[in-house]
Parts: C-alpha cells; structure tokens; sequence
C-alpha cells in the first residue's frame, strides 16, 4: 500500500500528513506516508485544491484535513 | 469529529431526524447564549471585577467581556451555514462552471463563485493550474483569485455583526467590482507571456477523484467540520484582535486617530494600503481592530482599504505564485489589485 499527501507545505498539509502517519500507526501497516511537495509532481494528480490524500494513486479526498479516524476508514476498505 | 453513532439500526431516516433535532437543540443553545452576553458581560466587568463604568479599564474590559464571545458566536453560527453551502461548491464544479465561458461574463461568474468556493491560498498554485488546464482565460482565473480571499464569508459576515448591512453590502459589491475589473485588466496585458513555460507542457493523466455523496447528515457534518476548523483556527487572532481594539477603545482618546487616519489626510489610504499588502491575517483577526479604529475617528474608506489589503493580498500568496508566474506577472498583479483598493478607499472617503 502506497500512501501519499499532496501538499505545497502549508498548516493544513502538515496536519494531514500527521493524521494519516497517525491512522497508519494505529493500523500497524507499517507503511511511510509519503509527502509529495512539489507543484509539478502535485499537478499529475490533476487536483485542485490542496491538501490531498491519496491511497495507492487514487485521490481519496481533496481540500480537507481528514481526522485520523477517518483515514483509518479508507485505508480499511 | 464525533461520529453519529454509526450501528446499523439507524436507518437513514432516522439518522436524518437525530440530526434535525440536535441542530434545532444547537440553535436555541446559540440564541440564549446570544441573547445573555451583554448583562452577563456588564455584570462580570462591573459587579464582579468591581470597574467603575466611565474608568478606562472599565471600558476595554466591558468591550472585550463583550465583543469576545458575541464575535465567536456570530462566527460558529455563520461558518456553519457556509460549510454546508460551500459542500456544494468545490473548486471542481467552479471549474467546470467557468470552462469555457468568455473573458466579461468568465470574470464576473468568477468573481461571484470565488466568494462561495472553498478556496486556502496554500491551494493557489494547483488551482490556477487546473483553471489554465481547460482553458479558462487567465483573467478570469485572476478575478477568482481575488475574490477568494477578499470577499469571504467570515470578512461580511463580522462587518454585517460589528457595523451593520450597509457596511457589509459595500464591502461586497466593491470586492466584487475590483477582483472583476482586475481580472480584465489583467486579460488585456497577454499575461500569457509571463506564466513559467512548464505549466503549458501538458499533463495529460486522467482524473482519479470521484466526488463524495453527501446526504443531508454528511452536510451538516460539513458544517460542524468547517466550525471545527475556522474557529479552532481563527480564535486566538480574534482574541488577540479584540484585546488590541479593546485598549485602543478604553485608551485611546477620541478623534486621536481622525487626524492621520481621518477623511481630510489623502495619503493616508495609500499608507494603508502599502502597510497591507504584506501583512498577513484574515478577516476574523483584523476586523475588531477595525471597529476600534472607526470608533476613534478613523475613516471608513481608510479602514476598508486596510483590511481588502491585509486579506487579499499577503507575502505568503505571493511566494507561493511565484512559482508559475514571472515576476513581471506578480508585479502586475499586486499593482492592478492595489490600486483598485486604493480607489475604492478613496472612492468612500470622497462619499461619506
């Protein structure tokens, strides 16, 4: 399982990228979660708004700073 | 973010009408709350501190015991509302709406819909990117990029709360008016030759995020989510805003500010713009300090031009564009922006 946060580097990226190492922790996948910064890497996900998650190359949420609660429910599935 | 508990009895209608009850219950606790903050805010500063009301610590502690909590409370209840409107409008749908469109109508939908999305400017720089993607001309994707941050809810909502509709409808018809011309003035100047040459090589992937359904529980959560947010972000720039006017309001002598930042001083509103443009805060921290600036003899337009220039513009967005426009584009920019604040300082000074 690949995860990745796509953020310029902003308050809200930090805090997703804490929530979702969080989710992983508490899941034992023991998996990085990968930060992805740059505008041009960010672009080939074709989102719009920042941060984002994104699970195995598929964009799972946009705009939001997801709880850890909630990043656990879509690494589950 | 509690959960409404999730066991599988809760139909969806019932999940449903557990939410309409706890909003109407939330409602009523708001309006009592609302209602009780005044004599709760003169018993504390008056019986309990023991403040004679005419002393100067007297009235900064009864204006902060009583802006303080009636500002966060106009904020939770309006950042509420707008967090279930803004669950319809993601930058997605904007951009599908202003696709295709022309540069005139492009610029004023853009300008319209700016206010609306959800929109951080940490998220600048893919935005514009996608807007470029399809095609929208980048004008329009300038009046957006505005309007976003100048006419938000949070800004017109606390002017309507502290000064009253007219105030507030100014605010948002001027807003609107300089991120649409900006935008066409920028469109007129080929901005095209300024925008690094990358973000024309194409990124052809296709588009992996399908959209979220939402019932009506999901937009209410939405609503709770974006209080959560915006005023677990924002209290402490209110509290530290508050506490500033509250000593300029208790301190500060009458009219002490009417003669450098009153009508009659003309370079005061380019003062204010140029002391704006960098400083970065948003609407809920600057605006109590407006109410005291006003109340000590300010001029409305000065003040305005102050905050448009605080929240539209700030060093942080500008860095950040930076990275796929040129300078020359940035200068443009700041300076097309700039100056429609500038008028319309000027424009409300010479007015009222």
């Amino acid at each position: 399982m690949k995860i990745q946060v796509l953020g310029t580097g902003c308050a809200k990226c930090k805090q997703l990228t804490a929530n979702a190492e969080k989710a992983v922790a508490e899941l034992g996948l023991g998996v990085p979660v990968e930060k992805v910064e740059d505008v041009r890497e960010i672009m080939k996900f074709r989102v719009l708004s920042t941060p984002a998650l994104v699970v195995d190359g598929t964009v799972k949420s946009l705009g939001r700073v997801l709880t850890p609660e909630a990043i656990k429910d879509l690494l589950r599935v | 973010m509690k959960r409404v508990d999730p066991t599988p009895a809760a139909t969806p209608t019932r999940r449903t009408g557990r939410t309409v009850l706890l909003l109407a219950a939330g409602l009523a606790a708001w309006i009592a709350a609302y209602v009780a903050i005044l004599p709760v805010s003169r018993f504390m500063t008056f019986r309990v501190l023991g403040l004679g009301p005419a002393s100067h610590l007297g009235e900064s502690v009864a204006f902060f015991l009583y802006d303080t909590p009636k500002v966060l409370l106009l904020l939770a209840l309006i950042v509420f509302f707008v967090g279930i409107v803004r669950s319809f409008f993601t930058a997605e749908r904007t951009r599908a709406i202003l696709a295709g469109k022309r540069e005139s109508v492009g610029n004023v939908l853009a300008a319209l819909l700016g206010v609306v999305t959800p929109f951080c400017s940490c998220s600048a720089v893919p935005l514009f990117l996608g807007f470029v993607e399809v095609g929208i001309p980048l004008g329009v994707t300038f009046s957006f990029l505005v309007s976003a941050p100048m006419v938000n809810e949070v800004a017109l909502v606390l002017l309507f709360g502290l000064f009253g509709w007219k105030v507030a409808a100014l605010y948002l018809a001027t807003g609107l008016t300089i991120a649409i011309a900006a935008g066409c003035v920028l469109g007129r100047m080929k901005p095209e030759r300024h925008v690094e040459p990358w973000v024309y090589e194409s990124m052809r992937t296709k588009a992996t995020f399908e959209g979220e359904r939402l019932g009506f529980t999901g937009r209410v959560g939405k609503g709770v989510e974006a209080v959560r947010d915006v005023v677990g972000k924002v209290w402490p720039w209110v509290l530290a805003g508050i506490a500033v006017g509250a000593g300029i309001h208790g301190y500060a002598p009458e009219g002490l500010l009417a003669s450098f930042m009153g009508k009659s001083a003309w370079w005061s509103v380019p003062a204010a713009v140029v002391i704006g443009v960098p400083m970065y805060s948003n609407a809920a921290g600057i605006i109590p300090v407006v109410e005291a600036l006003l109340g000590k003899g300010a001029a409305l337009g000065t003040v305005l031009a102050f905050m448009m220039s605080v929240i539209a513009l700030s060093l942080p967005e500008i860095v950040i564009l930076r990275k796929v426009l040129r300078p020359p584009l940035i200068a443009a920019f700041v300076g097309v922006v700039a100056s429609g604040i500038l008028l319309v300082g000027w424009l409300f000074n010479a007015v009222l």
